[in-house]
C-alpha cells in the first residue's frame, strides 16, 4: 500500500459537503448530511467507510457519482474536477465510476430481464457493437458466478445474492477503475455476504478496481479494507490503515464504535471503552466545535467551542481530535 | 382457465362481453342482408323476429344492422379518445413525475382548471367552440379524459424515480429519455392500462350522452345515443327502440368495467386486492 500512497490517487474528494434544503415549517434551514469530508482513493484499494446509520456515508458515495449534487467542495477524478462538469461532459467521467447499491431488489429494474440490464450501458455508451453485446453480457455474467442460462430470466427470478452478483456486472460492464459499494452485502444472509466479498477481492485482484465500500459492518470493512474512514455526523473523524483502525484506535468515536462489535473469540482482549451513551444529534443543527463532544468521554471545554481540524498523526493516520 | 375463472371472474366476464361487441361491430356487415339506410315504412316498430332479429326503427331499418354500425362508430370513438388521452396523460405525468420543480407546478395547476369543470359540461363546450364532427367529438372527449390518466402516472413516477434502479441508471449514465421510456415506463403501464379499459366505458357514455343531446356525431350516422334519443319520442308507445339502443350501451360499458377491474386485479403485482378479497371469503 505504501507505494500506491505516493501516487497521484484516482479519486480525490475536497471538502465535499451536501446539505439538503428542508421544507415547510423549517424551510430555510438545511440538514447537513456531509459536511466538508476529505478523502482519497488509489488504483487497486479498498477504502472502508464506517459509521452508524444517517452518519452521511450512502450520501458521500452517491455525491460521488453526481447521483447527487454536492452542495460544495471538489471531486477530482485522475486530477479533472468532475463537480462543475456538465452532465454531457460528465458522462465520459462515469464510466470510470460505477456503483453497487445496498438493496439488491430494488436496483434492478423488475420489467428488464438480465440481458437487457446487462446490455443497457453497451447501448448508452455505444462502446460495444450490437452484435458483440450479448456475447460481451456472457461474459460478464460468468465473470460473477453466473452464467448464460440467466440471460432470458427476470430479476425476481433470482436470490438476493445472486440478484447482487448481477448488480455488480451491471458495475463491471463499463470497465470502470472505481466502485463504490454502497453497503453492498448489508442486505445479504451472511453466508451470502461472505461469497460476495470474496467475489469483489478475485475482482479487485483480477481488475485492480478500486472499492469505497461503504458499511456498518465493521467485521465485513476489517475484512476487505486496506484503509479506513470512520464519519460521524456528516465529518470524517479518523482515516487510517485498516491494522491501525481495528488494533490502535486513537479517535474516541472509533473506539466507542470497535466496543460496539460483539467479539466472538473470548481470547481477543478487550481493553477498550465502554460504548457511547446517548443518541447521535441531529444533522440540521450539530452540536458546536467537536460534533461527538455530546457524547465524548473526553471532552472538556476546548471540545465545545472549537471544531478539530482533521490532521496527520506522525504515524501517517488522520485525525481529527483535541485530545488524542 | 378453470383456474381464472375462479379467481378472476371479472376479467373472463368482461373480456367476454367486450369480444363479443367488437365481433358483432365488425362482423355484422357479412351477415346481415340489410342496408343501414334502407326504409320500409310498412314494417316499421316491428319486434324481433326471424328476418329482423332486433326488430326494426321508427323509418322500419334493421335494427341489429343499425346497432353494429353504431358499435362500430361507439367503440371507434372510445378507443380513440382514451388513445390520445391516455399517451398524452401519460407523457404528462412522466415529466411532471420526474422532473417536479415549476413545470410540474404549472402543469398540475392546469390539469385543476380542467378537472374544475364537470365533464359533459367541457366537452360540450369544447364541441361548441370547435363545431360538431367525428373528430372534434374525439378531441373533446381526449380534453375531458386526459387529466386522470396525468395525475395518476405523476403520482406512480414520483413513487418510481426514489427507487434505486432509476439512480443505478443514472449511474450508467442513461439520459433522461432513456430512464423515463425504458426504465420507468414499463413499472407504471399496469395503471395506465386498467384506467384505459375502464375509461373506455366511461367515453362510450360520454359519447352517447352527448349524441343524445344532439352534440354528438350528427345523424343520419345510427350512433347508440342518437337512436336512444330518438326512441325517446315513441317512448309511450313503442319502447322497443329505446331499449335495444340503452341495453347496447349499458351491456357495453359493463362489458369494459368488468374487462378493467379484472384486468387491475390480474396486473397488481402484489396481488393485494386478490388476496384481500380471498381473506375475507
Amino acid at each position: 500500500m505504501s507505494e500506491q500512497q505516493t501516487l497521484e490517487p484516482l479519486l480525490e474528494a475536497r471538502d465535499l459537503a451536501k446539505h439538503f434544503p428542508l421544507k415547510g415549517r423549517d424551510r430555510g434551514r438545511v440538514v447537513r448530511a456531509v459536511d466538508g469530508v476529505s478523502l482519497t482513493l488509489h488504483a487497486g484499494e479498498t477504502l472502508g467507510l464506517v459509521g452508524e446509520s444517517g452518519c452521511g456515508k450512502s450520501t458521500v458515495g452517491r455525491a460521488l457519482l453526481r447521483l447527487i449534487e454536492p452542495t460544495s467542495g471538489q471531486i477530482l477524478l485522475d486530477g479533472t474536477d468532475i463537480t462543475g462538469l456538465p452532465m454531457a461532459a460528465f458522462r465520459e467521467h462515469r464510466r470510470r465510476l460505477q456503483i453497487v447499491f445496498q438493496d439488491p431488489f430494488s436496483s434492478l429494474n423488475p420489467r428488464h430481464r438480465v440481458e437487457k440490464i446487462l446490455t443497457a450501458p453497451f447501448i448508452v455508451h455505444n462502446t460495444v457493437p450490437r452484435r458483440q453485446r450479448r456475447d460481451k453480457v456472457v461474459e460478464l455474467l460468468q465473470r460473477v458466478g453466473l452464467g448464460a442460462d440467466h440471460l432470458r430470466k427476470f430479476p425476481h427470478e433470482f436470490s438476493g445474492g445472486q440478484r447482487q452478483r448481477i448488480g455488480i456486472a451491471r458495475a463491471l460492464a463499463l470497465n470502470p477503475s472505481i466502485i463504490v459499494c454502497d453497503e453492498a452485502v448489508s442486505a445479504l444472509d451472511v453466508s451470502v455476504q461472505a461469497q460476495i466479498i470474496n467475489l469483489l477481492s478475485a475482482l479487485q485482484r483480477e481488475l485492480r478496481v478500486a472499492f469505497l465500500f461503504i458499511s456498518h459492518d465493521l467485521a465485513v470493512v476489517e475484512h476487505i479494507s486496506h484503509r479506513v474512514a470512520v464519519m460521524y455526523l456528516g465529518q470524517i473523524v479518523e482515516l487510517a490503515e485498516r491494522r491501525q483502525i481495528f488494533a490502535d484506535p486513537r479517535h474516541p468515536y472509533t473506539e466507542a464504535l470497535l466496543a460496539a462489535v460483539p467479539v466472538a473469540n473470548p481470547q481477543r482482549p478487550r481493553n477498550r471503552i465502554r460504548v457511547v451513551a446517548g443518541e447521535v444529534p441531529s444533522p440540521i443543527n450539530p452540536p458546536s466545535g467537536c460534533r461527538f463532544h455530546t457524547r465524548c468521554p473526553l471532552a472538556d471545554r476546548q471540545c465545545q467551542t472549537q471544531a478539530p481540524p482533521l490532521r496527520q498523526d506522525t504515524d501517517g493516520r488522520f485525525l481529527a481530535c483535541h485530545k488524542r | 382457465m378453470i383456474k381464472l375463472t375462479r379467481e378472476n371472474p371479472s376479467l373472463l366476464i368482461g373480456g367476454s362481453i367486450v369480444t363479443l361487441i367488437v365481433a358483432f361491430a365488425l362482423l355484422s356487415p357479412w351477415f346481415s342482408p340489410y342496408d343501414i339506410e334502407t326504409m320500409d315504412m310498412p314494417n316499421r316498430f316491428a319486434l324481433p323476429s326471424a328476418g329482423h332479429w332486433l326488430g326494426t326503427d321508427n323509418f322500419g331499418r334493421d335494427l341489429w344492422t343499425r346497432m353494429a354500425q353504431g358499435a362500430r362508430i361507439s367503440v371507434s370513438i372510445a378507443v380513440a379518445s382514451v388513445a390520445i388521452a391516455a399517451v398524452v396523460g401519460t407523457i404528462v405525468g412522466l415529466v411532471t413525475g420526474y422532473f417536479g420543480g415549476w413545470v410540474d407546478l404549472l402543469v398540475m395547476r392546469i390539469v385543476d382548471v380542467f378537472l374544475g369543470f364537470p365533464p359533459i359540461i367541457l366537452a360540450l363546450a369544447i364541441i361548441a367552440a370547435l363545431g360538431p364532427g367525428i373528430q372534434n367529438l374525439i378531441l373533446s372527449l381526449a380534453a375531458v379524459f386526459w387529466t386522470e390518466y396525468a395525475r395518476v402516472v405523476r403520482s406512480v413516477t414520483l413513487a418510481q424515480r426514489e427507487i434505486d434502479y432509476v439512480a443505478a441508471a443514472r449511474a450508467i449514465g442513461a439520459s433522461h429519455t432513456r430512464i423515463l421510456l425504458i426504465e420507468i415506463l414499463p413499472n407504471i403501464i399496469g395503471p395506465v392500462i386498467v384506467l384505459a379499459t375502464l375509461g373506455l366505458g366511461t367515453a362510450i357514455i360520454a359519447e352517447s350522452g352527448l349524441s343524445f343531446l344532439g352534440f354528438g356525431v350528427e345523424p343520419p350516422t345510427p350512433t347508440w345515443g342518437w337512436t336512444l334519443s330518438f326512441g325517446t319520442r315513441y317512448l309511450r308507445t313503442e319502447p322497443w327502440l329505446s331499449i335495444v339502443a340503452g341495453l347496447a350501451i349499458m351491456v357495453t360499458v359493463l362489458g369494459f368495467n368488468l374487462f378493467g377491474d379484472g384486468l387491475r386485479d390480474y396486473l397488481d403485482p402484489r396481488g393485494v386486492a386478490r388476496k384481500v378479497k380471498r381473506d375475507d371469503s
